[in-house]
């Protein structure tokens, strides 16, 4: 499941919520990513998605993870609009029958996000506003993920 | 009439999130009226063009109704 929200993100009850009643999953990993200060320089992050085309991209690349991993559930929440820091920007959660499952699952759902997903998010600060991009890193994360000629890599 | 959406730097740089333009009938019609600083940037490296939500390379019709999106390159996370 993927939802886009302006709202804040409650962490503890997105993960409380997703392992609820579950007796066929036997690891969830999930991730947090939240929205630094940068010693000053950052007053906050816009983000901004392209509705209804964004959520098919995700639940398209969720697929793509689902079956690439065995997961047996996998959640994305994804804030937009104005985030402060200390705020959280995207959640991610996989679950899976055995661990390496949920940890490679949300490590590849992570990385496809941070440069592939259609979200621009720009920095506020201090100094002005600026887009931000992704790093070369965030290529390189990507990268671990490509598979042989033919294969399933998104 | 198509519908045309920028995104991120791209809106900024256009100074304009939605427009509606007359007669294109296609994409390379639809370029040949933006602003040449924008028809510029939207050439750029990694700026991908959606119709109608589907990503298109090249050429593509573009139908009475169609929408037309801008995607400079992405970050989200």
């Amino acid at each position: 499941m993927i939802r886009l929200q302006t709202e804040d993100l409650d962490i503890g009850a997105l993960l409380n919520q997703f392992c609820l009643g579950r007796t066929d999953i036997g690891g969830v990993v999930s991730f947090t990513g939240l929205a630094r200060h940068e010693d000053g320089q950052v007053t906050g992050l816009e983000l901004e998605a392209y509705p209804g085309f964004t959520e098919i991209w995700i639940e398209e690349l969720v697929l793509t993870a689902g079956q690439r991993f065995s997961l047996l559930d996998a959640l994305i929440v994804h804030r937009t609009g104005l985030i402060a820091p200390s705020q959280a920007i995207v959640f991610v959660a996989c679950a899976a029958r055995h661990r390496r499952q949920a940890f490679e699952g949300a490590d590849f759902l992570m990385d496809h996000l941070k440069s592939q997903a259609p979200f621009w998010k720009k920095q506020h600060g201090p100094g002005g506003t600026h887009w931000i991009e992704p790093r070369s890193i965030d290529y390189q994360d990507l990268d671990r993920w490509k598979v042989s000629p033919g294969g399933a890599n998104k | 009439m198509a519908k045309v959406l920028l995104f991120g730097p791209l809106r900024d740089l256009a100074g304009w999130r939605e427009r509606d333009f007359d007669g294109v009938a296609d994409l390379a019609s639809l370029m040949a009226q933006l602003d040449p600083e924008l028809a510029l940037a939207v050439n750029g490296p990694g700026v991908q063009v959606a119709v109608d939500k589907a990503i298109v390379r090249g050429h593509a019709l573009l139908g009475p109704r169609s929408e037309v999106a801008f995607l400079p390159p992405m970050s989200g996370g």
